[in-house]
């Protein structure tokens, strides 16, 4: 009898704690929606980037985000890499030229402009973050690492979930998203989709803001999609790499597993255990 | 447990060798000749799949030191150069971080087990003890690593966590201040951090050679919890038998691991961690590491910051003492089935904790959080020592080697 009580107590408690917390969940006014889900070439375990998506995301970048965005950790050389948007090395050599970029000091002591080389990082637009935040109003952030810097919350148990399924693409379904969410045409600094919905940078891009030469459709959602695309490459660029040597190692360790588990079996076949 | 070593080199240089530092001796008593219970389950296998992690993680995290710059300028930035630039940089990076996060779940599997089949008490005492201080190191030292790469949830963490220590009555903040070599989380502290995240793993290591030697000279629990008492009828020698078990938990490990490294890389982290630290711009919520979130939400529960300071090391510190608050003369929970209830609403209350630690600290959280840390305390400090007076236990097998025939004559007899 009194082990019973215990038990049944012990058990009241714990579901106690969890119905209080999820009166806790339950809502949360100011929460933005949560983007959608897109289907990406590169998610899932055979994932590889669509190297026509990523050289126009490259262009959005290069004509409307890099007005204002730093992306100072990438090399102008890896857009020729593999598993990247892959230009050839005379497009890069050719890309790279059109950026001036300031070195030195030179013998005189002097700092210098020359035309950019390939192993240059992308310049920045901004001298730096002051400069942007006193031009801007405040300070954009760098788009290197952004699609992983970004993301929203699966809530429970999805958040668990998304391990096994191997959701990994939350930064780009936002960063789509929130390209997606100007949608107060009286407001351009209304977003549906940002947290509190007030956000820095008024709208961007619209349809017809650059010119696609593949035949692929200029319009708003397609930039959306290519430049979410082209960050998520810039993010994460050994993502092919990565996920093709995982796939090697799961079956060099599967097999082992079963070769291990038949060699442990026979050799405590004779023992009691 | 480890006895004398009937060893003998087979060739001449190795027996000259041997008769001056009998190194092969003690290897071979100690992982070939050393007896192991028979009955063992593949709980038992993460002992070896920890020494593993703690090996897998210095090599990567030395490999990572020689790309890496501990400065609040470059630190950020080498990370992205060791993602992009270094040859399998990326795979050596996130097997690190990736690392510490599965190291938790084998410590965690591990000290469980422990937990379930009574493994802390005597004569296990000081390997128990051992075992806590390593949990301890391997706190630390995953706190100082989190820091390195310097993104937001980097300086934030170390921020809230430094400055708990200014909950000290009289000499916090002094001893705050001194942390963090200024006065606030700085470029000091990030040095110092990585001096420590570098040094931790060799003390880590030390401890864990004095667990395995502890382990040596009282030898394994085991699912029956009883002793050894016939070394020819209730064990088997290290090797091949339980080399083989734990080289097949290992593999399985590896397979769970690599799902992480190569599939979901940062689904542990925090994306705010891929956010250069700024001072400041204070993340919406900073929470740590999941593994310490249990331990988060136990600080957070109490509603002053000293005492949940003291509550939150006690739940640690009280580990240490798990020995001499069980009262139980049964060690194995499988004799014990009042204790398995609350075994497992413990570790449901951990969970519980956990997922608490990563929510904001309010509302319901709050009062979810208080009830569950007060389960967790009450486990130990009224649960133990009451339930070891009150519960009617199972009869215990007289040996291992009956408890194994009477496993294999039930399901002989089931078939």
């Amino acid at each position: 009898m009194v082990r019973t009580t215990k038990i049944s107590l012990a058990v009241a408690a714990l579901a106690g704690a969890l119905s209080f917390s999820s009166i806790a969940m339950a809502a949360d006014p100011h929460a933005a929606p949560t983007p959608d889900r897109q289907s990406w070439t590169f998610g899932g375990p055979f994932g590889k980037f669509d190297q026509a998506q990523l050289q126009r995301g490259f262009k959005v970048y290069r004509e409307v985000c890099a007005n204002c965005h730093s992306m100072s950790r990438v090399a102008i050389r890896t857009l020729a890499d593999e598993g990247g948007p892959q230009f050839s090395d005379a497009q890069v050599k050719a890309l790279a030229a059109e950026y001036k970029v300031k070195d030195g000091p030179n013998d005189s002591g002097e700092m210098f402009e020359r035309a950019g080389r390939p192993s240059d990082k992308f310049p920045s637009p901004f001298a730096n973050p002051e400069a942007a935040r006193a031009s801007l109003g405040a300070a954009p952030p760098d788009l290197s690492v952004i699609a992983k810097a970004r993301s929203y919350s699966r809530g429970f148990p999805m958040f668990l979930l998304d391990a096994v399924i191997q959701y990994q693409e939350h930064g780009a379904d936002y960063i789509y998203a929130l390209l997606n969410g100007y949608t107060d045409a009286n407001d351009p600094n209304w977003n549906a989709y940002f947290p509190g919905h007030k956000i820095g940078m008024a709208k961007p891009i619209d349809n017809g803001a650059v010119e696609y030469t593949d035949g692929s459709p200029a319009t708003l959602q397609q930039y959306a999609k290519d430049v979410s695309a082209f960050l998520m490459w810039t993010a994460e660029p050994k993502l092919e790499e990565r996920k093709k040597t995982g796939l090697r190692v799961m079956i060099f360790l599967l097999i082992l597993a079963g070769l291990v588990y038949f060699t442990k079996k026979k050799v405590w076949a004779n023992v009691q255990h | 447990m480890s006895g004398h070593s009937t060893y003998v080199p087979s060739s001449a240089i190795g027996r000259w060798f041997e008769s001056r530092l009998p190194i092969m001796g003690l290897m071979h008593s100690s992982f070939v000749a050393y007896p192991v219970p028979r009955n063992l389950n593949y709980w038992w296998t993460f002992g070896a799949i920890l020494s593993f992690m703690l090996v897998a993680q210095i090599v990567t995290g030395i490999i990572l030191v020689m790309h890496y710059t501990p400065h609040v300028d470059y630190a950020f930035n080498s990370i992205e150069h060791i993602m992009r630039d270094v040859n399998w940089g990326w795979m050596i990076r996130y097997a690190h971080a990736n690392g510490a996060s599965m190291f938790f779940v084998a410590v965690y599997i591990h000290m469980l087990r422990g937990l379930y089949y009574g493994s802390y008490k005597a004569p296990r005492e000081v390997l128990w003890i051992l075992g806590v201080i390593i949990y301890l190191l391997m706190m630390a030292t995953g706190f100082m690593g989190y820091v390195l790469p310097w993104g937001q949830m980097s300086f934030w963490g170390a921020t809230v966590i430094t400055n708990l220590f200014s909950a000290i009555p009289l000499v916090g903040d002094a001893i705050t201040t001194w942390l963090w070599g200024g006065y606030s989380v700085d470029n000091p502290t990030l040095n110092r951090f990585f001096s420590l995240h570098y040094l931790l793993p060799f003390m880590i290591a030390a401890v864990v050679g004095l667990h395995v030697w502890a382990l040596h000279v009282v030898g394994q629990n085991n699912p029956a919890g009883v002793e050894v008492k016939n070394i020819e009828r209730d064990t088997i020698p290290f090797t091949p038998y339980a080399t083989l078990k734990d080289a097949f938990g290992l593999v399985l490990f590896l397979i769970f691991y690599s799902w992480f490294i190569f599939y979901t890389p940062n689904f542990l982290g925090h994306a705010d961690n891929y956010i250069e630290a700024n001072p400041l711009v204070t993340p919406a919520h900073i929470v740590p590491e999941w593994y310490y979130l249990p331990f988060y939400a136990i600080l957070r529960a109490i509603p002053s910051k000293l005492g949940g300071v003291v509550a939150m090391f006690g739940a640690i510190a009280i580990l240490a003492f798990l020995p001499w608050l069980d009262t139980s003369r049964v060690k194995s929970a499988a004799f014990r089935p009042v204790y398995k209830v609350f075994f497992w609403v413990f570790v449901m209350a951990c969970l519980g904790l956990g997922y608490l630690g990563s929510q904001p600290p309010d509302g319901g959280y709050v009062i979810a959080a208080r009830i569950l840390t007060a389960y967790y305390f009450g486990f130990f400090i009224i649960i133990m020592p009451l339930l070891g007076l009150f519960e009617k236990t199972k009869p215990v097998p007289a040996t291992i080697a009956d408890a194994v025939l009477a496993k294999n004559g039930a399901t002989a007899s089931a078939h």
